[in-house]
């Protein structure tokens, strides 16, 4: 029996500035797998994961997450949030920022040098994260995500602007964390970084147009290509 | 609240100090030169520099620690980390006392810098104990930081920031009874003063250096300050929203 998914949104509805920005929808993320939430820009992916994660005003719906209503205080604990813009301290550095986040959760501090190692920055630890590039200032980003090591990864746009090589290996950090038993929802506007995740949830304009594995999506789309697949799916909901 | 993320967080302020040696290096600095200059001003008037000299040393704590608080919480605010600190296990008291220990910290330290330098070389005299200025320094401080976090949340670049300095306490200082007794003021500036903060303050620290006298009034104007500093940290902890739309 496949166990009780990690997150369920049911019926959400959020607006911001006056825009509904999600209109209704309803999904469920499955534990222990790694689920692409994707979409253009301005789609409601970041605002869908602030939700999740309880720092998002909600208007009517309700976000279950590992059981318990999105935003309880107990639920800061195990559940990981990456920012979008990386939300570190410039003038400390990678180091710091972590040690910073690691007592906040009370994490071992071992955790520190074993996230350092798994975003690939074990030799800028103690550069100041504003001499860091742009991707490496995103790595950091992401480690404070992991270093409380957290039942539930919640990641926005952790690959942007990252090379290859670097986002290769971090989607298998990605599968290795999900084959521990950890659950991921990563947001992605990149479609052909699809093809990493387990399960698919494509969302335009507010609403989601389509769900299930890159498998059925592309049965559903009739194109084998991805990034053909959601340009069909997308334009189909437009007609 | 939690000791650990209390802790967390002032260990964290404090390094980013540490990381700023420039700002450090001015905001331990600039008092000491201040006095010095005054000392030099008032070289054949030295009556003036012992009335003004000691309430001084109390307020320059106070004016610090509004603009580096107000800055760096605008920075939390607008850089985004201020949101990722509110998906995490730790409560906006936290957040709170973890600045007023590390900011406390360091006015303690440029009270006692400043305090040594005037007492030990300038010649500044007190009728109070000097370990009271200290003391007055640090809690004014502590008013400048809830005063500052709570402006902060009213800016939305540093550029305002920084014009909450003119704008909230230049007046403070004009009327708080530093350059001219309350009691030579007109009415309505008087009545004005009554209410503002650094009255309150500012006569705590002449009663402790001019008159040595910890009377009533003394005691008035400590709860005062520190009832101020309450409210605006209750203020400023409002402005910190777990959830923004």
């Amino acid at each position: 029996m496949p166990a009780a998914p990690s997150i369920v949104v049911d019926k959400l509805r959020i607006r911001r500035g006056g825009v509904v920005v999600l209109d209704e929808i309803s999904l469920s993320v499955a534990s222990g797998k790694v689920t692409g939430l994707l979409g253009p820009s301005g789609s409601g992916k970041t605002t869908l994961m602030r939700a999740i994660v309880g720092v998002q005003i909600v208007e009517s719906g309700t976000i279950t997450v590992l059981g318990e209503p999105a935003g309880t205080p107990l639920l800061r604990w195990k559940v990981g949030y990456m920012t979008q813009n990386p939300a570190v301290y410039g003038d400390l550095t990678a180091r710091e920022n972590l040690r910073f986040f690691a007592r906040i959760l009370d994490a071992e501090p071992e955790n520190v040098e074993d996230v350092l190692e798994t975003v690939g920055l074990t030799p800028f630890g103690d550069r100041v994260v504003n001499r860091l590039s742009g991707g490496q200032k995103a790595r950091v980003s992401l480690a404070t995500a992991l270093v409380g090591n957290p039942q539930l990864l919640v990641l926005d746009e952790p690959t942007v602007g990252l090379d290859p090589v670097l986002r290769r290996d971090l989607w298998r950090t990605f599968n290795n964390l999900a084959g521990q038993g950890k659950t991921l929802l990563v947001s992605s506007h990149v479609m052909d970084e699809a093809d990493h995740c387990h399960d698919l949830l494509l969302l335009r304009e507010g609403t989601l147009v389509a769900t299930g594995t890159p498998a059925s999506v592309r049965e559903q789309s009739g194109r084998q290509d991805l990034d053909e697949a959601f340009l069909a799916l997308i334009n189909e909901e437009v007609a | 609240m939690s000791f650990r993320a209390t802790f967390a967080t002032a260990v964290r302020v404090l390094n980013q100090l540490r990381r700023d040696p420039r700002t450090l290096a001015l905001m331990l600095g600039v008092p000491v030169v201040l006095v010095f200059l005054l000392e030099q001003l008032f070289a054949d008037n030295r009556l003036i520099f012992q009335r003004i000299g000691g309430p001084l040393l109390g307020m320059f704590p106070l004016i610090a620690m509004f603009l580096v608080t107000s800055i760096t919480m605008l920075r939390e605010r607008v850089s985004g980390t201020l949101e990722r600190l509110m998906a995490l296990p730790l409560a906006k008291l936290d957040i709170l006392a973890g600045y007023a220990i590390a900011f406390g910290l360091v006015a303690a330290v440029q009270a006692i810098l400043v305090s040594t330098v005037a007492f030990g070389f300038l010649g500044l005299d007190t009728k109070g104990p000097s370990w009271a200025i200290v003391l007055l320094a640090i809690s004014n401080a502590i008013l400048g930081m809830a005063l500052g976090l709570f402006v902060s949340a009213f800016a939305r670049t540093e550029f305002q920031a920084i014009q909450f300095m003119p704008a909230l306490i230049l007046p403070q200082i004009l009327l708080c009874g530093l350059f001219t007794p309350r009691s030579q003021m007109a009415g309505w500036m008087r009545h004005l003063s009554d209410v503002l903060p650094f009255t309150y303050a500012y006569d705590a620290l002449h009663r402790a250096t001019a008159l040595g006298v910890f009377d009533g009034r003394f005691v008035l104007d400590l709860a005062v300050t520190v009832g101020v500093t309450v409210l605006c940290l209750a203020l400023g902890a409002s402005t910190l929203r777990r959830r923004t739309g």
